[in-house]
């Protein structure tokens, strides 16, 4: 062989796939509603189940009937939840509205609602404390916990010593994932005592054992199917309590049971992502460098944990003198699960806008201040200030930072609407995810591949089908994929931006072997250097000359064709982790009512090699959007005096629609040194920095901080009065 | 947020199954239709607080094709569609008219199926998701779709799409703002916005 058979990403100008705009191969499907999701399934004779929860906050369940509802025509199974079952003496305490008591399959969905509506259930309801904001009441209630403390240089020392001090108070709240497609399953039990689930899951490999435990089956008899999903966000790794209740009312009824979380029941049960807030000094030198970082934070994820850690602030920066302390408060409010980016948007907000006020402070532009404290990011990964650098540039043109930015609250606009420009920037992991594939070549020359993965609509398919199209010379058309089933080979849970380097390493090691494979049959066959040759175009070529069609290389193969495994992560440089990513909003405030407006949302990204510029940019767009939410609208709200979760609904839950989001630019920072750092995950780091960046921005506009994510009007408004009235 | 209520979108002001089966009849009589009352009122007489009232004979007709069906009146239009007759392009996600991922064509109107009666949609054409790319024929708003990358997790994207084709028929050349105005009644999660507008904007200059 002329050289050495190396696993690798081809040269990028010679890419015909790669790196293009690549409409998804799943589109049709989904945009025609022909895509069958979980909730979608509708085999004969299938029930639908119905939950009842608790709706205190705290509560001691004392007495609980469900013979009402197995009494009903149509009611087939009611099944009682751990937190519903009376035994032992002294069980029966519910720690947060919307613990699951019971669920109800019927022949009809209504007809399991009228049984859930005849279960008798009789509570003593509990102190509960559920405010997440207030950590002095909740140390009174004895409701905390310290979850660490640590320290790095001489804090006290260099605050004396700094030039500039800033003290500020900053916090974000918890927010629901607030999946479409709510969490759940349809379970059928098959010949052979084989459980057949569908799943709306990120983790179609990790569930069978899941099931089989609390089931008492062996995991090789669980078969579990995620053709698509309709969104997770983080929120659906696990079989879930609601998962085995479908899997045992199916057994128990001999018919299949779908039970998929109601909406308010999806909002307070299925995850959330947990609140922060913090004290924090920071001191800055003459020059603006920041010297000292001072900060106790804290939130709650639930009765049971699940806070921010300690460690996660300052973001992005570290400074050589740190102190650092957290808090967990223990409310009644529903866990937390995974939210795209855990827990990075909260760490950005509680970093970002203490920075961006310091600066104020200093009275220099957010931007140098930024800047000038890049090299504070180095400890993150070495590469980054330099990246950070390149993105801010680009990001400043695009949105007309020199131009645009003012002093905070000065030059904002005469008349009620102030305008203003905040920025903050994010990091983010994204490596390869474990992955194993069998990718096959069929005798006539078509492809195709076995993934135990899934695509949660971050383009999963079409990724793969870019991969192998890509390594063999072939048209997309050519590739079928397989995913979505435990059938196929052990693939990670898509979570962490993991997916996209853990499926295209794994396949491209698999179409290289290959690859390598078919060249030494053809070489043999056509009496040429199987060095020299290459997959375009359909046809296997040594330079200009085309040896033979991909078809006539494909039957050297034999009728049984060729299999091939592909395995990964490997440190081959097919994939690598660590991104940057830089972004700025311009928005407009009116100082009067209280309601912010992105104008200009600007996302600069890093992200390696781009396999696919359209589901790429897609994700940028998706993260920036899910990021004016929580900056702007959407948050859980309890309330405090019944401890319920009062707006668990889409009325009240508020997201932006299509025209509440403004201008937003995408640009995909891909020098050729990105190119040849391989392919590195997407899906979290455009989320995170929205929420500093706009509130930053309208800091920038009014010249007053809105310390607390969402930035609702009432919460403007009061930040305005605060300061004295309207800017 | 965009005030719903001034969309015209809206179905008939009414709550979901526990309003209609309960104390909400005569608020519900004068909003929905004549049909739906009767059946509120048989339902009412017939039934006590804990079982439900009598299934009856109902006639859909869904893309052309008619279903005959026996349901309680209470039954939702959407229920009927994906659960009695399996066409689950649209979705079951709010059940409060917020959303729009159940949104169908109700005599070439968009509406939200998930808070209205299927008793009370009898001799009406209802339309799908499916029937936009049925017969081997797809509507330019799934091409366009696809072009755009307007779809991510999908959940919502159906229900977009019908009210995409609904507003370009009444709209075919909207400007950016109409569009925004005219989508609002829908709701996505992933972010997809700005690839549904982008097709709504490429359409409506190529006039839908």
């Amino acid at each position: 062989m002329a050289e050495e058979r190396k696993f690798g990403w081809g040269p990028r100008q010679d890419n015909v796939l790669i790196g293009k705009s690549i409409q998804r191969i799943d589109g049709f499907e989904k945009v025609s509603g022909r895509a069958k999701y979980t909730a979608d399934m509708n085999t004969p004779g299938t029930l639908y189940a119905k939950l009842l929860t608790c709706t205190h906050a705290h509560a001691r369940l004392k007495k609980l009937d469900v013979e009402p509802a197995k009494k009903i025509p149509g009611v087939r199974a009611v099944y009682v939840f751990p937190a519903g079952d009376l035994k032992p003496e002294g069980s029966g305490e519910i720690f947060w509205d919307g613990t699951l008591i019971a669920a109800v399959a019927a022949d009809r969905p209504e007809i399991a609602e009228d049984g859930v509506k005849a279960i008798i259930a009789e509570y003593e309801v509990l102190e509960h404390i559920v405010d997440e904001e207030d950590l002095a009441a909740a140390e009174a209630a004895k409701a905390t916990k310290a979850v660490g403390k640590n320290a790095k240089g001489k804090v006290e020392d260099a605050l004396k010593t700094a030039k500039h001090v800033h003290k500020g108070y900053y916090g974000v709240n918890t927010i629901s994932h607030m999946c479409l497609e709510p969490h759940g399953t349809h379970c059928e039990w098959k010949a052979d005592e084989v459980l057949d689930v569908h799943a709306s899951t990120q983790n179609v490999s990790g569930l069978a054992g899941q099931f089989a435990g609390p089931l008492g089956i062996d995991a090789a008899k669980v078969l579990v199917t995620a053709n698509f999903e309709g969104g997770g966000f983080g929120s659906k790794f696990a079989a879930d309590e609601w998962g085995i209740a479908a899997a045992k009312m199916a057994k128990e009824t001999g018919k299949p049971v779908k039970l998929m979380l109601d909406r308010a029941t999806e909002l307070k049960a299925a995850g959330t992502r947990p609140s922060g807030y913090i004290d924090v000094t920071l001191g800055a030198d003459e020059t603006g460098k920041i010297i000292a970082w001072d900060s106790h934070h804290w939130g709650s994820g639930g009765i049971s944990g699940g806070a921010i850690p300690v460690g996660g602030v300052p973001y992005v920066f570290d400074f050589e003198n740190r102190n650092r302390s957290a808090t967990q408060l223990n409310c009644n409010v529903g866990p937390t699960r995974a939210w795209r980016a855990p827990p990075h948007p909260q760490l950005c907000i509680l970093t970002h806008c203490a920075i961006d006020d310091l600066a104020a402070k200093i009275g220099k532009d957010s931007y140098d201040v930024f800047l000038h404290n890049l090299e504070q990011t180095a400890g993150t990964a070495p590469h980054l200030p330099a990246t950070y650098k390149a993105e801010m540039e680009i990001a400043a043109k695009l949105i007309g930072w020199k131009e645009k930015w003012h002093p905070h609250g000065k030059d904002a606009g005469k008349g009620a609407i102030k305008r203003g420009l905040g920025m903050a920037l994010h990091t983010w992991g994204g490596g390869a995810g474990g992955c194993a594939c069998n990718v096959k070549i069929h005798a006539d020359g078509s492809v195709e591949s076995f993934v135990g993965s899934q695509d949660i609509g971050t383009g999963t398919r079409t990724i793969i089908a870019i991969t192998l199209a890509e390594t063999f010379g072939l048209p997309l058309a050519g590739i079928k994929v397989n995913l979505g089933s435990n059938k196929y080979p052990a693939s990670a849970a898509s979570g962490g931006s993991i997916t996209v380097g853990g499926v295209s390493g794994a396949h491209r090691r698999a179409a290289q072997t290959a690859l390598w494979k078919i060249f030494d049959l053809v070489a043999e066959k056509y009496k040429v250097d199987a060095g020299t040759l290459a997959a375009k175009g359909g046809s296997i070529v040594s330079g200009e000359k085309k040896i033979c069609t991909w078809k006539q290389a494909a039957m050297l193969l034999g009728p049984m064709g060729l299999e091939t495994k592909g395995e990964g992560p490997a440190e081959d440089g097919l994939t690598s982790s660590r991104v940057g990513g830089v972004q700025m909003a311009d928005v407009s405030v009116d100082s009067e009512t209280g309601i912010v407006r992105v104008n200009k949302f600007v996302a600069v990204q890093d992200c390696g090699l781009i396999l696919d510029e359209l589901t790429a940019k897609s994700q940028i767009y998706g993260g920036v959007i899910m990021g004016i939410a929580y900056a702007l609208s959407e948050e859980r709200v309890m309330d405090k005096k019944t401890g319920r979760y009062i707006n668990a609904d889409l009325q009240n839950y508020k997201l932006p629609r299509i025209g509440d989001i403004g201008e937003i630019i995408v640009d995909i920072y891909q020098p050729d040194s990105e190119y040849n750092r391989g392919v590195i995950g997407l899906g979290e780091p455009p989320v995170i920095s929205p929420g500093a960046a706009i509130s930053n921005a309208v800091a920038n506009a009014l010249g007053v901080r809105v310390p607390v994510v969402p930035l609702t009007p009432q919460r403007v408004l009061a930040a305005l009065s605060k300061k004295g009235g309207a800017a | 947020m965009r005030d719903r209520e001034t969309q015209e979108r809206y179905g008939p002001d009414v709550n979901r199954r526990s309003f209609l089966k309960g104390s909400g009849v005569a608020v519900a009589a004068t909003a929905i239709a004549t049909a739906a009352e009767e059946a509120l009122a048989q339902d009412k007489k017939a039934t006590s607080a804990a079982t439900s009232s009598k299934a009856q004979d109902i006639e859909l007709t869904i893309n052309g094709t008619v279903h005959k069906l026996k349901l309680e009146p209470r039954v939702t239009l959407l229920d009927a569609i994906r659960n009695d007759c399996n066409l689950t392009g649209c979705k079951e996600v709010c059940t409060t008219k917020n959303c729009g991922a159940c949104t169908v064509m109700i005599n070439g109107k968009a509406v939200y199926a998930c808070t209205r009666l299927a008793v009370a949609e009898q001799g009406k054409k209802i339309t799908t998701v499916e029937a936009l790319s049925a017969g081997g024929k797809t509507d330019p708003v799934i091409t366009c779709f696809i072009k755009h990358d307007a779809t991510q997790c999908g959940y919502c994207t159906p229900g977009f799409v019908v009210a995409t084709r609904a507003f370009l028929n009444e709209h075919p050349k909207a400007t950016l703002e109409e569009i925004q105005k005219g989508l609002g009644g829908n709701l996505c999660r992933c972010g997809t916005y700005d690839g549904v507008a982008k097709c709504a904007l490429e359409l409506a200059k190529g006039g839908a």
